[in-house]
């Protein structure tokens, strides 16, 4: 089978789950495990815009929760203000979008790379943090909506059906409309980067100098990529005020920030299954951790207690003993057991060769 | 006399104390073909760098087909016509030969088209086989080879080669020299080489540098007898 | 027998290119190796230094097994490697590059240094200068000379002449050529320069596929189109 034949199966074995999950899971599963589920979804968009932006554009990221976040309070703010969902659907896609244009044209333009990217834009998350925390007091508003600082902003209106705004979005179906974007930006983002802009972008990760002097102006094409990641993960924001009816100022904190970086890292860099994987996995685990808290007062005990400290252990060993990612080392695992194979059928016929000769 | 197709004009850099390149004045006419010659450290690779853009001088002017460039960005000048195989390979290491080749060649073809350059491009440069595996596990030629094949999908006027021959065995030196006759038969080149069997094939005229200036400008006859030239850079060598 | 090689076999990853290396080298000995790109000239260098993982096959260096050790310890037995590409530390001065390289006698390193600066006269006025502000050719020299502070007995070059001026690799054919004469120096040169290989080998290993297919004496490189004969056809 060759490498295109086996794309295409990949795709469609992804479709067909993810519309199996789509369609199977409400019908058996209980109601606030549809709710834990849709959540893992959502975060999985915002995995995929730092897939995109750090694993193919090789643009290290640290601050992508500031789009996220900036999503989330756009939608909530414009909601209260509109009343009615698709204009502040727009905004908080456009919004974030906007900001990383500005922040990535500074940046790319300036020729900031490397390390210092990853340095300014977690400085970025941390100054939104800082600020829309500290505006709690009832004189920080935009139209209606009061920003609400440590407090975060309660009780965000659901989205709509355009047009209808008393037709809105429930439980089962904010479940829906999460799986199905997930779906829908996972095979956008193939298309995408099976595109020549794709295949560009991943060309100047590779050697940036050498796409230059082929006339290539690697700055346009990562602000490209940085802003389409910006707003990816801006429909996430959006879609997570939904999901929880509440945002407040940790949305843009180190907390979130870390946790973006450690999926990619966990799912593997250069793929966007890897980092959904990855997403999911670690989530559910934290979860399940925090769930099952063992009693007793013993050491031992408490160490099982300590999710974090758990979680952080398992990010060590990943980082030590699988550095690509849980899905690259897998699909070796896979290639390494077909060849086995592969090998054991091959000797097989030549004892049987030398008998007859 | 026609315009010169690449002209430079007081040309010089300096960084950190050091002088790498000083009043250069280097003239090259539509379709020649010109070999630069040099002691390491003389200046041939930074006088490269200024040419594409990847410094820009401290003095003096670049200027390509009667356009001052000296201040363009890289890529602009690429895409206006100049192409420059590196010193040191600059290929993508971590993708396929053909997938190297196809980033070329689709900056100016697009779709099937682009396909069917690679798959030609590919033939040229004798990487067909290897078409399939990562450029940075190939052994230096091959990987010269590739980016000969990576410049040449751009179709640029002018193309720049840093030590193209380095690297390869006698044979290979053999088909460079040749595919850069070819070349020359549609582009103009500046060749900077230290195998001077190679340069032998290939030149006319020669620019010699030494300590970041011009030192002499001949035909390649008389650089190999020059006793200066002998001197600061060919040793022995000089038997004809 | 200053090294032996039985059926020697690496690779990268999935792809070996190594399919079981024979030969052995006498003490004192030069031999040269020739072959086309992509045959394995560079990787069987690096299997002999230890830098990539024999899958097969055994390295016995003066009489110890080497196969499986690490190129520290291959090192401090008495091997030097001068990489293609020189890879001299280019933040360090060109004294101080010269100090990494003695590796076997701390304190002894001002009598060694000074020792390998007589054959290396040329770096005498560049001692302070950062490794990177050389030029290639000074660059190959320093390497050399590094190599040869760590008082290697086995050394293995790997394309020295690459992108170096005529007149310094004239300088390098003497320099080695003293020290095949004086120093009892056993040395393994990769190179694609013929005439190079020719003035300084005793005999030419011809590597093709990744195995050695003949051995061939200097005076035969002397005509170049036999040698693409030797070689083999071009891929």
């Amino acid at each position: 089978m060759n490498a295109r034949a086996r794309n295409l199966l990949g795709l469609a074995l992804v479709g067909l789950v993810g519309a199996g999950f789509l369609i199977l899971t409400p019908r058996f599963a209980e109601l606030d495990t549809v709710l834990d589920l849709t959540v893992y979804m959502i975060m999985a968009i915002l995995a995929l815009s730092l897939a995109l932006v750090w694993g193919y554009g090789g643009i290290l990221c640290f601050g992508q929760s500031a789009f996220f976040g900036l999503g989330a309070y756009t939608y909530a703010i414009a909601m209260f203000n509109f009343g009615e969902s698709t204009i502040p659907l727009l905004l908080a896609i456009a919004l974030p979008a906007a900001f990383a244009a500005l922040l990535g044209y500074f940046m790319f333009y300036g020729r900031i790379s490397d390390v210092y990217l990853g340095v300014i834009t977690l400085t970025v998350t941390l100054i939104l943090f800082n600020s829309v925390n500290s505006t709690a007091g009832p004189e920080f508003h935009i139209g209606v909506a009061r920003l609400g600082g440590f407090n975060g902003i309660p009780g965000i209106p659901p989205l709509n059906i355009p047009g209808n705004k008393a037709a809105v979005i429930d439980l089962e179906g904010m479940f829906y409309l999460s799986t199905a974007a997930l779906l829908v930006t996972y095979f956008g983002l193939r298309l995408l980067l099976a595109s020549r802009f794709g295949r560009i972008i991943v060309g100047i990760r590779e050697n940036e100098r050498r796409a230059e002097l082929l006339g290539y102006d690697p700055r346009a094409y990562k602000l490209a990529t940085f802003t389409i990641g910006g707003a990816l993960a801006g429909f996430a924001g959006c879609l997570f005020a939904n999901w929880g009816n509440f945002v407040s100022p940790t949305i843009f904190g180190l907390a979130q920030s870390a946790q973006i970086i450690i999926w990619v890292i966990v799912g593997g860099r250069g793929t966007l299954i890897g980092p959904i994987v990855g997403c999911i996995g670690v989530q559910w685990l934290s979860a399940a951790l925090g769930a099952n808290q063992p009693s007793g007062s013993d050491w031992w005990t408490r160490v099982l207690a300590n999710a974090p400290l758990i979680l952080g252990i398992i990010l060590i060993a990943f980082v030590l003993l699988v550095p690509r990612g849980l899905v690259p080392t897998l699909g070796d695992l896979g290639h390494w057991l077909l060849r086995a194979r592969a090998r054991r059928v091959a000797t097989g016929l030549r004892p049987k060769q030398a008998e007859e000769g | 006399m026609a315009a010169p197709l690449l002209e430079t004009r007081d040309l010089s850099m300096h960084f950190g104390g050091v002088q790498a390149v000083r009043n250069v004045n280097f003239a090259l006419a539509e379709g020649e073909l010109r070999c630069l010659i040099g002691p390491n450290g003389a200046g041939k690779s930074t006088f490269f760098k200024m040419l594409t853009g990847q410094l820009v001088p401290s003095r003096g002017q670049v200027l390509f087909r009667g356009t001052d460039i000296s201040h363009a960005h890289a890529h602009q000048i690429a895409r206006l016509g100049i192409g420059i195989k590196t010193q040191v390979p600059n290929v993508f290491d971590g993708l396929s030969v053909r997938e190297n080749i196809w980033l070329a060649a689709s900056r100016i073809h697009s779709g099937e088209r682009a396909n069917s350059v690679v798959d030609e491009m590919l033939e040229r440069v004798g990487l067909t086989g290897a078409a399939g595996r990562l450029v940075g596990q190939l052994a230096h030629g091959q990987r010269q080879w590739v980016e000969l094949g990576i410049v040449l999908s751009t179709d640029p006027r002018l193309i720049l080669l840093d030590e193209p021959a380095a690297g390869m065995t006698h044979e290979e030196v053999h088909k460079t020299a040749e595919l850069v006759r070819e070349i020359n038969r549609s582009k103009a080149l500046i060749v900077v080489e230290h195998d001077m069997q190679f340069i032998r094939m290939i030149a006319n005229k020669v620019t010699v540098f030494n300590q970041g200036a011009v030192l002499v400008e001949d035909a390649v006859e008389n650089i190999l007898r020059n006793p200066l030239v002998r001197d600061i850079y060919l040793g022995k060598q000089a038997a004809a | 027998m200053m090294l032996t090689v039985q059926a020697l076999r690496t690779g990268y990853g999935r792809i070996p290119i190594l399919n079981g290396i024979s030969f052995a080298v006498n003490q004192g000995e030069f031999i040269g190796i020739l072959g086309h790109n992509g045959m394995g000239k560079t990787t069987l260098l690096k299997a002999l230094m230890g830098f990539l993982p024999a899958t097969g096959g055994l390295v016995r260096f003066d009489g110890d097994d080497v196969t499986a050790a690490e190129p520290y310890r291959r090192a401090r037995l008495g091997m030097g490697y001068v990489p293609q590409g020189r890879e001299i530390f280019p933040g360090l001065s060109v004294y101080d590059n010269l100090r990494m390289g003695c590796s076997k006698q701390a304190g002894a390193e001002r009598d060694t240094i000074a020792a390998v600066l007589e054959e290396f006269p040329r770096l005498e006025p560049l001692l302070d200068r950062p490794g990177g502000a050389l030029s290639g050719g000074e660059q190959q020299l320093l390497a050399m000379a590094r190599c040869l502070c760590g008082k290697p007995r086995l050394i293995l070059l790997d394309e020295p002449t690459e992108g170096i001026q005529p007149s310094i690799i004239d300088e390098i054919v003497v320099i080695l050529q003293r020290l095949r004469d004086n120093s009892g120096l056993t040395m393994i040169l990769v190179e694609q320069n013929l005439d190079f290989i020719a003035a300084l080998s005793q005999r030419i290993l011809i590597i093709q596929k990744g195995t050695i297919t003949r051995e061939v004496q200097p005076h035969q490189l002397a005509d170049a189109s036999l040698v693409g004969e030797f070689i083999g056809i071009t891929t």
